[in-house]
């Protein structure tokens, strides 16, 4: 059962070949199992999943279920969840309760889905590894010497594992599509504004969105629909209605434009990968689709860019866990500054506190107008090239990552390559567009995923060209042997 | 060497919302400790803010009442910086683009001449919580109900250059924003108030010299008492040869002084940066004319007609508009009397002289403009005299009655009756026979007297033009 897409689980269920108890139920068994070795769950929630469960196969025998009624899934520990330790991955958070659920929590319940458990991540959702969590290494089901990336790795190894069917996740340079490549799934960072971030741990607020890893763009369609809407609880969230995204999967691609940027063919990038890349750019001329070289001038700005303006932010945002009214407080508390400086300094791992000191620096009376000023002005630069992109081609397509997934403690004392795992992403984050990464082969038994980048609220298209080469391939029905 | 004053004053005013700035809880005033603080306010991971429209509307209303270029489009700026009754670690303010940019102020002086100070922004801002440091063994308590509170905080130019001058444009905004019901003024509760920058300079140079600011400036008393005990402190400095140190100094109304808070060298770099997570104010014309449309009439204005429709002077007419309430409850007595100068004194005299004596609000006044109305018709139609009406307001003022009532009740009817006045006349004449000798030799300073002696013995309810006639025939 556990090798079903969600779309087979949720016709299974309409179908009543199997409940919804029962599936939880199996796939929670194997869940306990394989998370010992993957470690891909900081909490595993089985009692109110099954509670969960029981209540969904009623409405289905009732007549009042919705299409995904039943189904599981995994939220992302940085999600909001009521009753549920929310721990976005923090010794800070260990042992935070949420009171209240999170929008995308509140979309899930509503479409009855099963939540499994939250998974774990990099820690408030720095890092590109999963290395950075206070829960330890997730580790890549392909191999479990290497990192599943980031931050979103958690939900990214369970999806490849196959121990549930879709999990949510976020992105804020890359932290959906860099881990989907990593591990071998479908993974699709929406526009902007079209998930609401109310719930969601703040990291970078104007970059982070919510998104989710899928099997297929089948399945992707269908979560993004739950996920997707308007929400007046955040002042960023667009009214604009949710297409259905099921309903254009199959368009053709004939005609399509698709623009190779050719900043993103360059040095950084392996050659392994930059194979695969161009076997499935070639996969889509077959299709129909015309591919032209485009150029996008600023690339090379994204990361710096994005390492000035989301340290600069998370500065702020995490100044909140000060150990006054929640959190980790310290033990060695003597005054008000001791209770500052030794909870934060006890609570942060390391990764979060050179963030917060970058972005602290960044933000300083005398550096801000050199940092901050000049860190928007470029994120204006490498949306227009984009703005002008957009003017030839309906999409983008590109590495995901530089390569593959690496060994676990690769990177782990060298920052700034770790940084660059973000090279193709960021930029996304930083002009606010959808973005989506499809496994598209392999490099030496090694997923590597294509990201495919869409205009603005394009994400019915990017569903659509994602499910067409899916259509054409069966990279994204692999699974790594181990959990096959 | 003779020094100048030079003055600038920040008023923090909370807006009158029934909901905080960023979130749906309560702004009422009193509540038990944190029950009227949502987890936006208490800053919960993945709370965010979502601007109260209300809050806009009342600071635009401010901009347009003292003639301010309206921000069109203003941004929200986090200043960043650590204490426990701050929940976000940041407070969610404007800084580089205010909703309210330049305006002014003009303020009438007990001189009668008018001041204008310059307004340099207004813009919005949410309050912090309160820390308690008392009932907490080895703690401090936080009540966060207050943060989040909407605060518009004016800036002025520094154009003041004497405390009276700070006080008499602070009283004036005060006023202002109460006629705009944009604020409630309460300063007990913390509803306004001012931090004063105060610096001396020698006369004639145009270089400002370097400022201190004081904080904890919570009546309009103190206001006046510690800017001048802080020029006092500068020019002894400055006298002997010192510098002034900038930095922020916190008032203590117990020991009348103000001492150090904060030197320039510890202040906190706030880091400001525009918030992520609210998108930039851009206001709509209509929306900015529908506001204007909601402005009652200005105190300035409303001024002028007072001195145009009741013949008022200047002065008299200012102090019954500085404040709205007064200025209403003015024009219902003169509804009812049709004697603004009569209503005026009133007024500006024994009513308010007896607010400030049981320190009352005017909605609490025990003599509504229907009763102080009556009375003065009263007085108007010579059923009591202008000494005797001291004493059925201060009947009225204790609860027992209008005008009428206590007139009856206490047989404080003036005595208009010729005969009867001229019976105490002659009484009066016929006991003190050793002054009349003296007035009639010419002493007439003693008239006053004989005027005195009547009234005496008519307890007061002779009428007392009456009175003078038959004197003056009398002692002819």
């Amino acid at each position: 059962m556990h090798n079903k897409s969600l779309a087979e689980l949720a016709n299974g269920l309409q179908a009543r070949e199997f409940s919804s108890e029962e599936l939880t139920s199996s796939l929670l068994d194997r869940l306990e199992e394989k998370n010992s070795e993957l470690n891909a769950f900081v909490t595993i929630t089985r009692e109110e999943a099954l509670t969960q469960a029981r209540a969904a196969d009623e409405k289905i025998a009732s007549g009042d279920a919705g299409p995904l009624t039943g189904v599981p899934i995994a939220q992302k520990d940085i999600f909001c969840t009521k009753g549920v330790k929310t721990s976005c991955g923090s010794k800070m958070l260990d042992k935070f309760i949420s009171p209240y659920d999170a929008h995308v929590v509140e979309n899930c319940n509503d479409a009855g889905l099963v939540m499994l458990g939250k998974t774990n991540m990099d820690e408030f959702a720095m890092g590109s590894s999963n290395e950075t969590s206070y829960y330890g290494t997730v580790k890549n089901p392909w191999n479990l010497d290497c990192v599943p990336g980031g931050s979103s790795g958690g939900s990214a190894a369970a999806v490849a594992a196959r121990l549930v069917p879709a999990a949510t996740g976020t992105d804020t340079g890359g932290s959906i599509r860099q881990p989907a490549s990593l591990c071998g799934i479908t993974g699709i960072k929406p526009t902007y504004g079209r998930v609401s971030r109310y719930g969601m741990i703040a990291f970078a607020s104007s970059l982070d969105q919510g998104g989710v890893f899928t099997q297929n763009a089948e399945d992707a369609a269908l979560m993004l629909g739950v996920m997707a809407g308007f929400d007046t609880r955040d002042s960023t969230s667009l009214d604009r209605p949710v297409p259905n995204y099921a309903a254009t999967l199959n368009d053709s691609m004939a005609g399509l434009k698709i623009g190779l940027p050719k900043e993103y063919f360059s040095d950084g990038l392996e050659a392994g990968t930059a194979a695969v890349v161009q076997a499935a750019i070639k996969e889509y001329e077959k299709l129909g689709a015309e591919v032209v070289e485009i150029s996008l001038p600023n690339s090379a700005l994204a990361i710096p860019t994005y390492y000035v303006i989301a340290p600069a932010e998370c500065s702020s945002n995490l100044s909140r866990f000060d150990g006054v009214r929640y959190g980790y407080r310290s033990d060695n508390v003597t005054d008000l500054e001791s209770l500052y400086v030794n909870s934060r300094s006890e609570g942060f791992g390391a990764e979060v506190k050179r963030r917060i000191m970058i972005g602290t620096y960044a933000l300083s009376a005398g550096y801000y107008d050199a940092y901050y000023i000049k860190a928007q002005k470029m994120r204006r630069l490498i949306s227009d090239d984009f703005e002008q992109a957009f003017k030839k081609v309906d999409v983008i397509m590109g590495p995901t990552a530089p390569s593959p997934a690496f060994k676990i403690g690769a990177k782990t004392d060298d920052p700034v390559s770790m940084y660059l795992s973000d090279l193709y992403t960021g930029a996304v984050n930083l002009a606010g567009l959808p973005g989506m990464s499809i496994p598209a082969g392999f490099d030496n038994g090694l997923p590597v995923g294509l990201q495919l980048i869409g205009n603005y609220f394009d994400e019915a298209r990017l569903l659509n060209v994602a499910h067409q080469f899916q259509q054409a391939t069966d990279f994204h029905k692999k699974s790594p042997s181990a959990y096959a | 060497m003779e020094w100048e004053v030079v003055i600038g004053l920040e008023t923090h005013a909370q807006l009158s919302t029934k909901s905080k700035i960023f979130s749906g809880a309560a702004t009422a005033y009193g509540a038990a400790p944190n029950s009227q603080a949502c987890l936006v306010d208490l800053g919960f991971p993945g709370q965010l803010p979502v601007l109260n429209k209300e809050a806009v509307r009342m600071a635009v209303k401010f901009g347009l009442a003292i003639g301010a270029e309206i921000g069109m489009r203003s941004v929200f700026a986090r200043k960043n910086y650590f204490y426990p009754d701050l929940p976000k670690g940041y407070q969610i303010s404007q800084f580089e683009l205010p909703i309210v940019g330049k305006g002014e102020i003009n303020v009438v002086q007990e001189d009668a001449s008018t001041k204008t100070v310059g307004i340099t922004r207004a813009h919005l801002e949410e309050d912090a919580g309160k820390s308690m440091h008392e009932g907490f063994a080895a703690h401090s308590g936080i009540d966060l109900n207050r943060a989040g509170t909407p605060l518009i905080e004016i800036v002025t130019e520094p154009d003041m250059r004497s405390a009276k001058e700070a006080i008499a444009y602070a009283k004036k905004l005060h006023g202002l924003l109460i006629y705009l019901e944009i604020c409630d003024g309460n300063m007990q509760e913390g509803s306004f108030r001012c931090d004063a920058n105060v610096s001396l300079r020698p006369k004639g140079q145009e270089e400002f010299g370097t400022r201190a600011e004081i904080k904890n400036i919570n009546s309009f008393r103190f206001m006046e008492k510690a800017i001048n005990f802080e020029i006092e402190r500068q020019q002894e400095i400055l006298e002997d040869g010192g510098v002034i140190v900038q930095e922020t100094r916190l008032y203590d109304s117990d020991k009348d002084e103000t001492r150090s808070m904060r030197s320039k060298e510890e202040a906190n770099d706030y880091r400001y940066f525009p918030d992520p997570d609210l998108l930039p104010v851009e206001l709509e014309e209509s929306f900015v004319e529908g506001v204007r449309k909601t402005l009652p009439e200005l105190p300035d204005v409303k001024r002028q007609r007072f001195v145009d429709e009741f013949a008022l002077s200047d002065y008299d007419a200012t102090i019954l508009t500085d404040s709205r309430p007064l200025a209403d409850y003015y024009e219902a007595v003169v509804a009812v009397c049709k004697e603004p100068k009569l209503a005026a004194n009133w007024v500006m005299g024994d009513f308010s002289a007896s607010l400030n004596k049981d320190d009352k609000d005017l909605a609490d006044s025990p003599v509504n403009a229907e009763m102080l109305g009556g009375m003065l018709i009263r007085i108007k139609d010579n059923t009591i005299s202008g000494k005797i009406a001291k004493t059925v307001f201060e009947a009225m003022w204790a609860g027992e009655g209008d005008v009428d009532t206590i007139v009856e009740a206490k047989g404080l009817k003036q005595v208009t009756d010729a005969g009867a006045i001229e019976a105490l006349v002659d009484e009066v004449i016929a006991n003190n026979a050793g002054q009349v000798e003296a007035y009639k030799g010419g002493k007439e300073q003693l008239f006053g007297f004989f005027v005195g002696q009547v009234m005496k013995a008519s307890k007061g309810k002779a009428n007392p033009a009456m009175v003078n006639e038959l004197l003056k025939k009398r002692l002819a």
